[in-house]
C-alpha cells in the first residue's frame, strides 16, 4: 500500500515537472524564433520563411534608419521619463514607508488605481485630456504619458523592496551628531539605492516597450514599439530581429550583473559577521 | 501665539492633508477646465492660500510639526502629477463620452449629456465588449493552468537554482511585446512550425472539431487571439503566484502529511488555500490588460475576432469619433472595475495590493 502510494506520488511529481518544463518551453519559444530569426535571409519583404543562415544582418544591425531612428526616440523618451518618475516615485515610497500618516491609506488606494485600469483608458482619457485644452501631442506628451504610469510602478515596487527597512538606523545617526539631512544622505539612502535602481530599471524597460498608451499620445512621433506597428503591415527587416535580440542579451547582461553583485556583497557582509566571530 | 496659531501648529497633519487634497482638487479642476475666466483666478488664488498657509505653519511650528507635515510634502509632487494626468484625463472622458458632434466633421465635440453614445457603444460594439471580457477570463484561466505548476515547482523545487528560474520567467519581458507577438505570428503561420508539427501528429481534425483550428489555420482565429494574450501576460501570473508560494512553511505540509493527508489532500488542504492571494494578484493582472489589449487581435486574430480595445483605438485615431470612443472606454473601465470588487467578495481579500 505505501509502495503504491510511492509510486502515485513519484507520478504525480514527474508529472508537475513536467508540465513546470512545458511551461518554460512556451515562455521561450517566441523568443527562440526572435533569435533565430535575426540570422535569416528573408526574400520579399517578411521575415517569416525561413530562407537560409547568414551574419549580414548583425554585420549591419543600424542600416534600417526608420528603425535605428525610432530606437533612440524611445531611448530618449524612456530616460527622460525614467528619471523624473523615479524621483517622483520614490519620495511618495519613502513618506508610505517612513512616515504613519493621516490618509495614507487613500494614497495607497490612489496609487494603485493606474496600474489597475485597462492601457488603453489611460491612453485615450489622456489624449482626451490633451485635445480638450488644444495640447499639441507629440515628444512632451509621451514623457508626460510615461512618467504617469512609472510613478505609480516605481512607488509600489519601491514600497514593497523597503517595507522592512530599519528607521532606527537613521536615529542612530542623529544620536551621534548627524543633521537629518547627514544622517539621510549618508545612511539611508545609500541603504535604499539598490532598490530605487532596480525600480527605475524596471519603469524603463516599461517605458521602452509601452505601446498602447504611447499610440494615443504620440501625435507624429514615432517610438520603437510604434515604428514595429507600422511595419508590420508594410515590411518587417530582419534587422529588427537583430536589434531585438540586441535588447534581449544587453538587458540579461545588466540583470545578471547586478545578481552577481548583490551576491557578491552578501557573501562580503557574511563573511565580514564570521570574522568578527 | 494667537489662539488660531495654536490651533493650525497643534494639528499640523490635518494642515499638510487639507493643503495636499486643495492642491489636488485644484489641479483636476484647472486641468479638466471645471473652471473658466474668474474662476479659475479664483482657484489660482486659494491653491495659493493654502501653500503659503502650509509654509507659515511650518515656519511658526516646531520640530514635530515639521516633522508631521514631511510626509505630505514628499507626496505632493508625485499626486499632484497623478491627479492632473490620471483624475483629470478620467473627467475629460466622461465628459466627451457625454458630449456630441454636430456633424462627422465635427472634430471638437460639445457637451450635451448625450446619452447616445452609451446606447451606440453598446448595441454596436456588444459582440466586440463579449469577446473582450470573453478571451481575457479564458486567457486568465489559462495563465493560472499553466502558471501554477510553474511557479510550484520553482517555489518548492528550485533549490539554490530559485533565482536562475525566476529570472527566466521574466526575459519575455526584455523582448518587445509587439515583436513577440509577431513571432507568434511566425510560429503559427500556416507554413510555420505549429501547423505542420499537428498535421504530422494528425491532430486537426480534432482541433477542427474543437473550433482551435479553421480550415487547417492556426492564425487569424479566435484560439490564436487567445493564445497570444495567454503568452504575453503569462509572467504577470506567474510571479505573484511565485511570491504567495514561496512564503509557506513547507513543514505545514510534513503536518499534515503526518496526520494522514494524501499528498493531492495536503495540496487542496493546505497549499492551495496559502496560495490564493497569489492567485488573486495574478488573475488581476493578467484579466485587466489583456481584457484592454488590441495588439494580439490585430496581429494574430481576423475582423471577426476583434476586441474593443481594437474598436476604441479604431473610433479614436482612425474615424475620429471621440464621444463613441469615450464612451466605450469608459464602459470597459467600469465593467472591469465592477468584477475586480465583486472578485475580492468572492475570494474574500481586501487587500488589493
Amino acid at each position: 500500500m505505501s509502495s503504491a502510494m510511492g509510486t502515485r506520488q513519484k507520478v504525480g511529481r514527474r508529472l508537475i515537472n513536467s508540465a513546470a518544463v512545458l511551461g518554460l518551453v512556451y515562455l521561450f519559444a517566441p523568443i527562440a524564433v526572435i533569435v533565430l530569426f535575426s540570422f535569416n535571409r528573408p526574400k520579399g519583404k517578411f521575415n517569416i520563411v525561413w530562407q537560409g543562415f547568414t551574419l549580414d544582418n548583425w554585420a549591419h544591425p543600424f542600416s534600417e534608419p526608420e528603425f535605428t531612428d525610432a530606437l533612440l526616440v524611445s531611448l530618449r523618451v524612456a530616460g527622460l521619463a525614467t528619471i523624473c518618475a523615479t524621483i517622483l516615485g520614490t519620495l511618495i515610497a519613502l513618506a508610505l514607508s517612513r512616515y504613519r500618516f493621516k490618509g495614507s491609506g487613500a494614497v495607497n488606494l490612489f496609487l494603485v488605481l493606474p496600474l489597475t485600469s485597462p492601457e488603453i483608458v489611460l491612453g485615450s482619457s489622456l489624449a482626451t485630456l490633451f485635445l480638450a485644452r488644444g495640447v499639441e501631442r507629440g515628444f512632451l506628451t509621451v514623457v508626460i504619458a510615461h512618467i504617469m504610469f512609472q510613478v505609480s510602478f516605481v512607488a509600489v515596487t519601491l514600497r514593497a523592496r523597503i517595507r522592512g527597512f530599519d528607521w532606527t538606523l537613521e536615529q542612530a545617526a542623529m544620536d551621534l551628531g548627524a543633521t537629518p539631512q547627514r544622517a539621510f544622505w549618508k545612511v539611508t539612502f545609500p541603504l535604499i539605492l539598490p532598490g530605487i535602481l532596480a525600480a527605475a530599471l524596471l519603469s524603463f524597460a516599461l517605458s521602452i516597450d509601452d505601446f498602447i498608451i504611447t499610440f494615443f499620445n504620440a501625435g507624429s512621433l514615432v517610438t520603437f514599439p510604434l515604428q514595429v506597428f507600422g511595419a508590420s503591415r508594410v515590411a518587417i527587416p530582419p534587422q529588427l530581429n537583430v536589434l531585438a535580440s540586441m535588447l534581449l542579451f544587453g538587458s540579461i547582461a545588466i540583470m545578471v550583473g547586478g545578481l552577481i553583485i548583490e551576491s557578491r556583497k552578501q557573501r562580503l557582509a557574511h563573511g565580514k559577521k564570521l570574522a568578527r566571530r | 501665539m494667537t489662539h488660531a496659531q495654536t490651533r493650525f501648529t497643534s494639528r499640523p497633519e490635518w494642515v499638510g492633508l487639507g493643503v495636499m487634497v486643495v492642491l489636488a482638487v485644484g489641479v483636476v479642476s484647472l486641468g479638466a477646465g471645471w473652471v473658466t475666466g474668474i474662476t479659475r483666478i479664483i482657484a489660482l488664488a486659494v491653491m495659493l492660500v493654502s501653500v503659503v498657509g502650509l509654509v507659515w505653519t511650518a515656519f511658526v511650528g516646531g520640530l514635530e510639526t515639521r516633522r508631521a507635515l514631511a510626509p505630505y510634502g514628499l507626496l505632493k509632487p508625485g499626486i499632484l502629477w497623478l491627479s492632473l494626468f490620471f483624475l483629470a484625463p478620467l473627467w475629460s472622458m466622461l465628459q466627451m463620452s457625454l458630449s456630441s458632434k454636430k456633424s462627422r466633421f465635427d472634430f471638437s465635440p460639445s457637451f450635451t449629456w448625450e446619452f447616445g453614445n452609451y446606447a451606440t457603444a453598446l448595441t454596436d460594439f456588444g459582440p466586440q465588449f463579449s469577446r473582450s471580457f470573453g478571451y481575457a477570463a479564458i486567457a486568465t484561466i489559462l495563465t493560472l493552468l499553466i502558471g501554477y505548476p510553474l511557479a510550484y515547482v520553482i517555489a518548492f523545487r528550485g533549490g539554490k537554482y530559485r533565482t536562475i528560474l525566476l529570472g527566466l520567467v521574466a526575459v519575455p519581458f526584455f523582448t518587445s511585446y509587439l515583436i513577440r507577438t509577431l513571432a507568434w505570428q511566425n510560429l503559427l503561420a500556416d507554413s510555420g512550425p505549429v501547423v505542420s508539427l499537428l498535421n504530422t501528429l494528425r491532430l486537426e481534425g480534432v482541433l477542427e472539431f474543437l473550433h482551435i483550428m479553421d480550415n487547417g489555420r492556426l492564425v487569424n482565429t479566435p484560439a490564436a487571439v487567445i493564445g497570444g494574450l495567454t503568452y504575453n501576460f503569462l509572467p504577470f501570473m506567474i510571479l505573484p503566484l511565485y511570491v504567495s508560494l514561496e512564503k509557506i512553511d513547507i513543514r505545514l505540509v510534513d503536518a499534515a502529511m503526518d496526520l494522514y493527508t494524501t499528498a493531492s489532500g495536503a495540496f487542496r488542504r493546505v497549499v492551495l488555500p496559502l496560495s490564493l492571494p497569489g492567485v488573486f494578484a495574478g488573475s488581476l493582472l493578467v484579466f485587466i490588460p489583456a481584457a484592454g489589449d488590441f495588439v494580439n487581435a490585430q496581429f494574430l486574430g481576423s475582423p471577426s475576432t476583434t476586441m474593443v480595445g481594437n474598436s476604441i483605438q479604431n473610433q479614436f485615431l482612425r474615424e475620429l469619433n471621440y464621444p463613441l470612443a469615450s464612451a466605450m472606454s469608459f464602459v470597459l473601465m467600469t465593467v472591469i472595475t465592477a468584477s475586480v470588487l465583486v472578485y475580492a467578495k468572492f475570494m474574500g481579500t481586501d487587500d488589493l495590493v
